[in-house]
């Protein structure tokens, strides 16, 4: 594992836009590296789940022994931070699961999975996103998730049209939109900084 | 219709549908996942069951294509919603070269993306459609950086290799993505005096050819298409460059559909590891025969088609 200076996060990479998290890491200050096997995952000090298809992510997370060690390291307080379908297998719940459909869990909140509607209800649009100073961060949506309901120790960091879209419970953090795809490194900024604090000496 | 232009980025103020951002990252998050093609809703749910990122819905997959013969048109709308009913993931479906119309009837059924298709019938022997006119995003097919390039140019937001559709035969889209590949890492290594020729030879925009040279990659996502027909094709595809594959007549034309997509979805994601590759391709029962595309008549290659 990494120093407290420079963390090590993985990203998920068995399916969606590992590429765009690992270049966003990698200008947070972070060492990025992808991760596709249990080996790989006791390796990192923190993981990001990135956007793709929630069904197939969970499906060969599965078949590739990864779901229960992955359980194990969020329980035990790994940092974790998923976007759009990453914040899918991040909620303890779906509204209307695939049958067969798991998630990782680690967010006391139920999702609705394409809640904004299909790709041509896709959008782009300025979210204030509480702990993130300065102008709003560019939203992209895109056949994207929203939070339907939070238990009480989750903070919801960020709302759109009186949709939740932005949570963080301890030290799990999802977003229903990519910051990934934009320029904007403010968020992966504050996930790095969770993944810091969380591996400085005497934290625990 | 959607009259927002693909740079608009977030205002303050209304969300902005239609954007290239929103459009080609879609296809982003289809990275390193399958799309397969499916004729109805019991094959699209096997898809889906099996771990595929996206559906494309058509009447016949190309090898029935091949073998019937005749214009190969859009397919049935109420075929396309059926499937869009049945499962989550995204739905494609192809409009002909040029029919825009075709394309119109695709958004207002609320597909996910439409392949502009040159496994079906051209309607315009000149002119693609105008991608920029859609909200709703387009994938299309090229067998070298130019052609790739004047695709991005009319707005696509997605290429893909062409192959020879319908083939079982990954010949020819091996060809076409190592040709992109090659042409990229040329001008990677070109001077800004260079990039205008290489324009002229590419019959490509400047600007589009100057961004390849920057980053050293498509600036959309690049899948290969045409002819996959087992684990191996799929890895081979990608670690040749192609950030994805779409698998056609390969899977619901084989065996055992099931067994088959899943194992492709496997040797997709873990395409660098012979030894998931080779427990994927245990037991899969009969392949899709295939064609030898050396034997196939020029006129019979669906990769001659769009210019």
């Amino acid at each position: 594992m990494g120093t407290s200076s420079t963390p090590v996060i993985g990203v998920l990479a068995l399916q969606g836009d590992v590429r765009e998290h690992l270049i966003a890491l990698a200008t947070a200050d972070a060492v990025a590296r992808p991760v596709r096997r249990p080996e790989e995952l006791a390796e990192v000090d923190g993981l990001v789940i990135p956007g793709g298809e929630s069904t197939t992510i969970s499906k060969l997370a599965h078949l590739f022994g990864l779901m229960e060690p992955l359980r194990a390291r969020v329980r035990a307080g790994m940092p974790v931070y998923g976007t759009c379908a990453g914040l899918i297998l991040l909620a303890d719940k779906i509204l209307d699961p695939r049958s067969g459909q798991e998630t990782i869990g680690g967010i006391d909140m139920i999702v609705r999975r394409n809640a904004f509607g299909r790709q041509n209800e896709s959008f782009e649009a300025a979210v204030d996103v509480r702990g993130v100073e300065g102008d709003p961060v560019e939203g992209v949506f895109i056949r994207a998730p929203w939070v339907e309901s939070v238990g009480a120790s989750v903070e919801v960091l960020a709302e759109h049209e009186g949709h939740i879209v932005a949570v963080r419970q301890g030290h799990v953090l999802a977003t229903s939109f990519h910051p990934e795809l934009t320029g904007d490194h403010r968020l992966h900024g504050l996930f790095v900084d969770m993944v810091r604090a969380k591996d400085a000496p005497g934290s625990l | 219709m959607s009259t927002s232009t693909p740079q608009s980025t977030a205002s303050a103020e209304a969300p902005a549908t239609g954007t290239a951002r929103v459009k080609r990252g879609m296809a982003e998050q289809l990275k390193g996942g399958v799309i397969m093609d499916v004729v109805n809703a019991e094959q699209a749910k096997i898809a889906e069951d099996a771990g595929a990122v996206a559906v494309m819905a058509l009447e016949r997959v190309p090898a029935d294509i091949r073998k019937d013969g005749g214009v190969a048109r859009m397919s049935d709308p109420n075929m396309i919603e059926e499937i869009i009913e049945a499962v989550s993931i995204p739905v494609m479906a192809k409009s002909r070269i040029g029919h825009f119309v075709e394309a119109q009837v695709l958004q207002s059924l609320g597909v996910d993306y439409i392949d502009e298709s040159e496994v079906l019938t051209p309607a315009d022997e000149v002119n693609h459609s105008d991608k920029f006119a859609f909200t709703t995003p387009f994938v299309c097919g090229a067998t070298n950086l130019g052609e790739a390039l004047r695709r991005i140019a009319e707005g696509a937001a997605m290429i893909r290799s062409k192959g020879e559709a319908g083939t079982g035969n990954v010949v020819e889209a091996v060809r076409h993505l190592r040709q992109i590949k090659n042409e990229i890492a040329k001008l990677r290594g070109f001077d800004n005096n260079e990039l205008y020729a290489a324009a002229k030879e590419l019959r490509a925009p400047y600007e589009l050819v100057k961004e390849v040279s920057e980053l050293g990659k498509l600036p959309v996502v690049l899948f290969s298409a045409g002819g996959v027909a087992t684990p191996a094709d799929a890895a081979l595809m990608r670690q040749l460059g192609a950030e994805g594959v779409f698998v056609g007549s390969g899977i619901f034309k084989s065996g055992d559909p099931a067994k088959r997509a899943a194992a492709i979805v496997k040797a997709t994601t873990f395409y660098d590891d012979p030894k998931i590759i080779a427990d994927a391709s245990r037991n899969l029962g009969e392949a899709m025969v295939g064609i030898n595309c050396d034997t196939l008549p020029e006129t019979e290659r669906y990769a001659n088609r769009g210019w």
